[in-house]
């Protein structure tokens, strides 16, 4: 893969992950009733190991939902949430006193709203990003686990690191915006398109 | 006396320590982590491999570090060339867990940890190298470190805890 990819390249990208976001915040800000912001999203070319920097180092635990994207656009999407918020955002849709961060991977009902969740903030993604680019995106039964960001992530790199040694990363981050509240909740979407796919993500908005 | 430091290895990459060096890689999910060692110079290498074979490589120069049987392959070299015997050496592995089940089309990649448990195996009996004890398989991520001074390795999971093997 070619991974000299120009400015205006990696600005496309980040608009899709603008669009895809954007699209999820509505969803997760009407799932919670609550108001919900997004940075600008990230785009880069990374190798494996600045893309495990960039998530924070491989061996963080982290609450995440995967899904891969099908269709005429392959690819992994994950949403990703520091355990402590997910705990909180599971609590806020199923309130459950005795749910707290140390019992979350063995709390099935929690994960299981944590899974649904999940889908329907990805699904809002996708098909924002399929309008996007004209393309059909279908999701993949979503799966949720709780463990290590890298050991996670590195799912949705296998198909790539067949052919090259670099991924291209967008990364999109939502935060709740509370404002008496100290503690706000964060979330991160990670889009890792499939090499084959990029290009035709590109061809298809005219940039090649 | 030299300070006790941990050298970090990386997705495809090697490093070899000797005593009182650490050794370590961190979230392993279907990759693997393959320890090589010899507890007589007190030297121990590490590979964090990441697919099983190195005819997938698509090019002609490839990191052999990795693949499975290139990255095992090159350690060993890799060994010798500072004068450890093979005959001394052992290996202890870990990894190579399958982090999600998908039941459709693609489960081929989804696979991909226990076949690169498997690659790691036959390299290392092709070797002659014994494998003292090992980690691998289901379905949660690892970080390893290994002491060479000792030979023993420590496996971190997120919901089982610490245990040394």
């Amino acid at each position: 893969m070619n991974h000299n990819h120009s400015l205006n390249e990696l600005d496309i990208l980040k608009e899709l992950g603008n669009i895809g976001a954007g699209n999820a915040a509505t969803a997760l800000s009407q799932l919670l009733n609550k108001e919900i912001n997004m940075n600008v999203p990230m785009a880069k070319v990374v190798n494996f190991n600045e893309m495990m920097e960039l998530i924070g180092g491989s061996e963080r635990p982290v609450a995440a939902v995967f899904l891969r994207m099908e269709g005429e656009i392959t690819g992994s999407l994950f949403f990703v949430l520091s355990l402590e918020d997910a705990t909180r955002l599971i609590n806020h849709l199923i309130p459950d006193r005795d749910l707290h961060v140390g019992n979350l991977p063995s709390h099935e009902l929690g994960l299981s709203a944590l899974q649904e969740l999940g889908n329907i903030v990805s699904a809002h993604y996708l098909t924002a990003l399929s309008e996007c680019i004209g393309m059909i995106v279908t999701p993949s039964v979503p799966q949720v686990t709780i463990d290590m960001v890298g050991a996670i992530v590195m799912t949705g790199l296998l198909e790539i690191s067949q052919v090259s040694d670099h991924a291209i990363f967008i990364d999109t981050e939502l935060i709740e915006t509370a404002e008496k509240q100290l503690e706000k909740a964060k979330g991160h979407f990670f889009l890792v398109p499939n090499p084959d796919s990029f290009e035709k993500i590109l061809k298809a908005l005219g940039a090649r | 006396m030299e300070i006790e430091t941990i050298v970090k290895v990386g997705i495809a990459e090697c490093k070899i320590v000797k005593t009182p060096q650490f050794i370590r890689t961190s979230g392993l999910g279907s990759c693997v982590g393959v320890v090589i060692y010899d507890t007589t110079t007190k030297i121990a290498g590490m590979v964090h491999v990441m697919l099983p074979d190195s005819s997938l490589a698509r090019t002609s120069s490839f990191n052999f570090y990795k693949y499975a049987d290139t990255g095992v392959m090159q350690l060993v070299h890799d060994l010798q060339k500072l004068g450890v015997i093979t005959l001394n050496m052992r290996a202890k592995i870990a990894g190579g867990s399958q982090m999600f089940s998908f039941t459709n089309g693609s489960s081929d990649i989804m696979r991909i940890g226990p076949r690169n448990v498997e690659a790691v195996k036959e390299t290392l009996e092709e070797l002659q190298i014994p494998i003292v004890s090992s980690d691998y398989g289901g379905n949660n991520g690892r970080t390893i470190e290994f002491n060479p001074n000792n030979g023993i390795l420590m496996i971190k999971t997120v919901n089982k805890g610490i245990s040394y093997i």
